[in-house]
């Protein structure tokens, strides 16, 4: 593993017979693992190349057990890392050594669905596709949809703030959470908002969605539920260019249309695809586009006249349209399975997300050949072209020596290409521990000190999660310290009446 | 009179804040003021004034992205997105007919500062949903930068959100990047007469439950309805829905809403102008306006949960003289109080008590709003919590102390 992680605490490890102890004493039964052989599944996350035991996992089952764990470590200065169902592709619950790993699969009951205000109350352990299955009897959906939603948890989904391919027209899980019960590392319980929109007072809420597991414990969240639109299709449109395909897009949502949908993958990934789903696509296009318009029949029949239209304009080789429920999921079958399809043709990937600006897609695209040529990696492209989110995927065998280092400077060469052309470091995946030294390529030390600042307004120790997201930790008393510039401010040149 | 700091650039106004940090002096920030008489009066030695920060940098529609200086007008940032078939999505509602100000005289800043929205809150979301990015002064006197130019973005915390709804007490924001989207082609309203609020709040569930994407959802009773516009001043209270999109869209859905709403009562219509026009004065509650006939009364804004909105204006109801218009399908309450000393704070509180929630205060005479919770009064390890946020931007309290919480 290419990133430092703190240094464990030797007075901790010592001390760990003794923390086990409280712990059990706090969850009693099964809900505390300390043994080697039993923690081992909690080693890693969705990047599985980072791996490291927990001092001990704890399973609470109830709000007050968080809060006594939270209380204790608290008390004791023992760190603690939350942990959903470990999907994360950042590493964001990657165990400490002299850490408590927060397991909260315990949590994972639908507490209330309440159609009439159209909200759902869930503990954090339920899975994303577990509240749409709750609440589609009555047709209705929860918006957020990551591809690992079949696995991945809400609260995973808040601590992430998870987008997917629908978020462009649905928002991503801070647009459609409502309310949070959570516990601050001191052990005190605190609840953000409800069934009612917007914060009366500074919106925590919306600090604590995104923040990785940096801030506090969710023990619950009320999140708004949808709608099923009266129905859906899709479009399969092939291009001889990556840039006739991003051209095309922007006409698209120039002529004012927000598909539900708007995916593109480049020629590897379509071969790969189509060779493992049979999906039906082109395989003599160097882009292909899936376009899905969602809504009543009328508007659906007439946006996908329009985007035939613009179809044309944009020099299109193929364009196909779903006639069926069946075909449309046919289209989407290779999407859906770009990774696994890209796990068949190498032993293993690795994953990036960064956002760029739309316009900048050919010139990422062409850089990224070129970094592909001088690693000697090969890469494959998917992307969420509505809204920037770019997915591009290393290929490389672990089993060979430094490879997977190769991966990394590669992918590390890709973000901040996407940082550079004006784009970001993590559309929805999270900076984790992955691409926590690739924060100052975008933010300078005082953007990142003054989002230290607020860590240390929930967590005044440094406890929870640490390692993650930020490349130094500092102190908060030092980051608290005010300088006062006096007598050297040119303020008296500002005009003041 | 408060000194006013009139800066130019985001330089002068890290100089600003470092020169009150200097001399200890707390800062008002303002653009043009509109928002000023809402909440707590601030106590400051001067004003910081960010109107010079104006004009748009950026502005991509295809990219669905504008980037200006937070003193920017939002008119002029709306008249460049209507030219383009664009429009900011939350609907930001203009405080100027309601406080008494000029209308239509906002800055992008004070906009996203008071986390405004509209009536289409309830579908596309608040402007902390479409705040992108910023450039901001701490009030510790230095630069930060948050966010980026993209819409999708996880990279730190986000701290747009929290930002946004701030009132100018955690940081100067200079520069903004804010989400546009396209502006939708036409739009209808349905018009159910004749319904109680309680019955009006159920119509609305219903219509919001079914699939016909309503983008608006109000209800006001015959009198309130006078004033919202001679199209639906039928001498009957009144629950309307909007419908938006492109046309083929917006015929069926108005067909397939009507279908939902007949077992309700009489339903009526109005094509798109009348539609935008009730939705202009149901955005910026044109019924409580400062020079209308409830222009004396004092004014309450109350977030529930939309099957609340009629209990919780009962229960006001109870124990004040008011007056009701009901937004986001029951959600948003707008209550307008005949004036008291205690400016209906007990009615007003007691309701949110007993409905959760939360309520501000906007519209009172100067010399009571300092006197009541304005804001949502927090408690216990909340109340503690805001009080970190705010050292954590502002350890001096040098940006607009006072002006949510007495003491913060």
């Amino acid at each position: 593993m290419s990133v430092v992680m703190p240094v464990p605490d030797a007075g901790v490890l010592a001390r760990r017979e003794e923390i086990v102890d409280a712990l059990r004493a706090i969850v009693p039964g099964e809900g505390v693992i300390a043994t080697e052989r039993e923690m081992r599944p909690y080693e890693s996350d969705g990047l599985t190349a980072y791996r490291q035991l927990p001092m001990v996992v704890v399973l609470p089952a109830t709000t007050a057990q968080v809060s006594g764990v939270l209380a204790y470590c608290h008390a004791h200065d023992v760190k603690v890392v939350p942990r959903g169902a470990g999907t994360s592709l950042s590493g964001g619950a990657l165990p400490l050594g002299d850490g408590v790993l927060l397991g909260m699969a315990k949590f994972n009951s639908i507490r209330e669905v309440d159609f009439e205000n159209r909200v759902a109350v869930v503990e954090p352990g339920v899975t994303n596709l577990a509240v749409t299955r709750a609440v589609e009897d009555r047709g209705f959906y929860y918006a957020p949809d990551p591809s690992s939603q079949i696995a991945c948890t809400i609260g995973g989904n808040v601590a992430e703030n998870s987008g997917g391919v629908h978020c462009l027209k649905y928002g991503m899980t801070t647009n459609n959470v409502l309310g949070l019960e959570m516990v601050l590392m001191t052990g005190e319980v605190i609840r953000l908002g409800g069934k009612h929109l917007d914060a009366g007072g500074y919106d925590l809420l919306g600090i604590v969605t995104g923040s990785e597991g940096l801030l506090g414990v969710v023990t619950e969240v009320t999140v708004r539920i949808l709608q099923k639109a009266e129905c859906a299709r899709a479009m399969l449109i092939g291009f001889s260019t990556s840039e006739d395909a991003g051209a095309c897009v922007a006409r698209i949502i120039g002529a004012g249309i927000i598909p539900g949908g708007m995916e593109m993958m480049d020629r590897p990934a379509i071969h790969a695809v189509e060779e493992f789903v049979h999906a039906g696509y082109p395989l003599d296009v160097e882009a292909l586009l899936i376009v899905e318009l969602d809504g009543p029949q009328a508007e659906v029949d007439h946006l996908i006249g329009r985007i035939e239209a613009i179809t044309r304009d944009c020099g299109a080789v193929t364009c196909r349209t779903s006639s069926s429920e069946e075909e449309r999921l046919l289209f989407w079958a290779g999407r859906k399975a770009a990774f696994p399809a890209v796990g068949r043709i190498s032993p293993d990937y690795y994953c990036m997300d960064g956002t760029i600006p739309r316009a900048q897609l050919p010139r990422v695209l062409r850089r990224t050949r070129e970094l592909s040529e001088k690693y000697g990696l090969r890469v494959a492209n998917v992307f969420h072209a509505g809204d920037g989110n770019l997915h591009p995927l290393i290929l490389y065998d672990s089993n060979k020596p430094g490879e997977l280092d190769r991966a990394e400077a590669f992918g590390a060469d890709i973000l901040r290409l996407c940082v550079e052309v004006g784009g970001v470091l993590t559309g929805e995946h999270g900076v984790g521990v992955e691409k926590r030294d690739l924060m100052p390529a975008m933010f300078s030390e005082a953007d990142l000190a003054q989002q230290q600042r607020l860590k240390c307004a929930f967590d005044d120790k440094g406890l929870l999660n640490p390692g993650k997201v930020f490349p130094v930790l500092h102190r908060c008393a030092e980051l608290g310290r005010v300088h006062v510039h006096a007598g050297k401010v040119a303020f008296p040149d500002i005009p003041r009446f | 009179m408060a000194d006013a700091l009139r800066p130019r650039d985001a330089k002068d106004v890290e100089g600003a804040v470092q020169w009150a940090l200097a001399h200890r002096k707390s800062l008002e920030i303002v653009g043009h003021g509109t928002k000023r008489s809402l909440g707590r009066p601030a106590q400051v030695d001067a004003t910081l004034d960010l109107a010079g920060l104006a004009g748009v940098t950026l502005y991509e529609p295809e990219e669905l992205v504008l980037s200006a200086g937070a003193g920017t007008p939002l008119s002029e940032i709306e008249a460049r997105l209507d030219a383009a078939g664009q429009q900011l999505a939350f609907e930001p509602m203009d405080f100027g007919p309601l406080l008494g100000a000029p209308a239509r005289q906002a800055t992008i800043g004070g906009v996203l500062a008071a986390n405004l929205s509209g009536p289409r809150r309830i579908k596309a979301g608040a402007a902390r949903d479409h705040f992108l990015g910023v450039a901001a002064v701490s009030g510790r006197g230095e630069v930060f930068k948050a966010g980026g130019r993209v819409v999708k973005n996880v990279t730190g915390y986000d701290l747009c959100k929290l930002l946004a709804g701030s009132w100018g007490t955690l940081a100067a924001m200079t520069d903004v990047t804010i989400k546009t989207l396209p502006r939708p082609e036409t739009e209808a309203t349905v018009i159910v007469v004749g319904l109680d609020a309680a019955r009006a709040m159920q119509a609305m569930a219903a219509a919001m439950g079914s699939s016909c994407d309503v983008s608006g959802a109000a209800h006001v009773d015959a009198d309130v309805a006078a004033r919202v516009g001679d199209d639906v001043a039928v001498g009957r209270d009144v629950t309307v829905l909007r419908i938006e999109g492109v046309a083929p869209s917006v015929a069926h859905r108005t067909d397939a809403l009507m279908n939902v709403l007949r077992p309700f009562g009489a339903l009526n219509t109005l094509g798109e102008a009348q539609s935008r026009a009730l939705w202009e004065a149901i955005r910026d509650v044109v019924p409580f306006a400062a020079g209308g006939p409830a222009g004396k009364r004092i004014v309450w804004r109350l977030s529930v949960a939309p099957t609340k909105g009629a209990a919780a204006a009962q229960l006001i109801a109870q124990r004040a003289d008011a007056e009701f218009l009901y937004d986001w399908a029951g959600g948003l309450v707008w209550a307008a109080l005949a004036p008291t000393d205690d400016v209906g704070a007990a009615a007003v509180h007691g309701a949110i008590s007993s409905c959760g929630g939360h309520a501000t205060l906007i519209r009172a005479p100067a010399a009571l709003r300092a006197s009541v919770a304005a804001f949502e009064a927090h408690t216990g390890g909340l109340a503690a919590l805001t009080r970190r946020v705010k050292d954590a931007f502002d350890p001096r309290g040098v940006l607009g102390p006072g002006r949510m919480w007495a003491g913060v």
